[in-house]
């Protein structure tokens, strides 16, 4: 465990062929706290949210993007890629508590 | 006789005001937008996995004086817990009362494990409570006919159709007489307890029965009772008897 942050559901298809486009889905749990929210004091909580996440095929960048305090609780996250080969997927959250996760999955390309 | 006469009593409140017949009853997911119902059908994207998944780690977690998890005793929850949330609350012979769900793994943590009980609605419990109920998951809501139940559900069907708070309602003026119809912009559902616990989109995480029905009670300036109140298990009973043979959702999604 990271910061907030507990555990990834990250789904996509086990395996696909070559040139296939295929969805990769991931839900991250995370309390995502605006920063602008008082507590029982009047005191403002502390913002603590993801502010970036990426994704790696094989070292090369899928998909990245800055997150900012608009964003749900435990965000979900879908974008696409071309199956080219098969290898590993990185996915790495950053939050506001400088706490890094990280997850690896095995992509198969028939 | 005291069984008679609230068997009775039970007769007569049933006739004398309108019950949701068995062929219009509908789960609160029938009330919800496609994209919510997408998101609760879907384990990738329904948020309460994420529960549910830290339920499972919980369940294999060694605690307490004893050392031991919740499978040493039970093994497997996919096995050992198939069903087991569809029959809950249960009469629980210890303190001559019924017992959520919650409240019976909290008692088991308690005397079992000999760990420190968790908090009501703390993230631990809701896990766990999460994930022995989604073993259930598409089975049907099937309460106990245990005879020692039987005044305590007459009592929950007392509480549903009690007026309280400075509104003065009811539950069963808006979830038997007016569900279907509207309360400011939200739809009102039927109240069936078969998805619990809950991840909410309002509460942006998840939630027991009793975290809603504390919701519904401040809805009508109530006061609600606190977590654990032996009323919120009653009327879990009453609600389950309404709700039986209903599939059950757990964990499901609300708006």
């Amino acid at each position: 465990m990271a910061g907030s942050m507990g555990r990834a559901l990250i789904n996509f298809p086990p395996k696909a062929r070559k040139g296939d486009v295929i969805e990769i889905r991931t839900l991250l749990s995370h309390p995502m706290e605006t920063g602008f929210r008082p507590d029982s004091y009047g005191r403002l909580i502390p913002r603590d949210i993801v502010n970036r996440f990426e994704c790696l095929f094989n070292g090369e960048p899928v998909f990245a993007c800055d997150l900012f305090s608009a964003i749900s609780a435990n965000p979900f996250m879908a974008f696409t890629m071309t199956a080219t080969q098969s290898g590993e997927l990185v996915f790495r959250w950053k939050d506001d508590t400088g706490a890094v996760m990280e997850e690896k999955r095995r992509f198969e390309v028939e | 006789m005291r069984a008679a006469l609230f068997v009775l009593s039970l007769g007569a409140a049933s006739a004398a005001l309108a019950e949701i017949p068995a062929d219009q009853r509908k789960s609160g997911a029938d009330f919800m937008s496609a994209q919510t119902r997408a998101m609760q059908n879907d384990d990738a994207t329904n948020p309460a996995m994420l529960s549910v998944l830290d339920g499972e780690s919980r369940w294999s977690a060694k605690a307490g004086a004893g050392a031991k998890s919740c499978a040493d005793c039970h093994g497997p929850a996919e096995t050992s817990m198939k069903g087991v949330a569809a029959r809950y609350p249960a009469f629980d012979a210890e303190s001559g009362r019924p017992i959520d769900l919650a409240g019976r793994i909290n008692s088991c943590v308690e005397t079992r494990q000999q760990a420190q009980p968790l908090k009501p609605e703390s993230p631990g419990l809701l896990a766990l409570t999460a994930y022995v109920a989604l073993q259930s998951r598409g089975m049907p809501v099937a309460p106990p006919s245990d005879e020692r139940l039987a005044s305590f559900r007459a009592r929950g069907e007392e509480l549903w159709r009690q007026r309280f708070g400075q509104l003065n309602f009811s539950c069963a003026q808006c979830h038997d007489d007016n569900w279907g119809r509207k309360l400011g912009s939200a739809p009102i559902p039927q109240a069936h307890p078969n998805a619990y616990p809950i991840y909410r989109l309002d509460w942006q995480g998840m939630g027991s029965l009793q975290r809603r029905l504390r919701n519904c009670m401040s809805g009508v300036r109530a006061n609600a009772y606190p977590y654990g109140a032996p009323e919120f298990v009653d009327l879990e009973l009453y609600l389950m008897q309404r709700a039986a043979g209903m599939p059950m959702e757990t964990p499901g999604v609300r708006p």
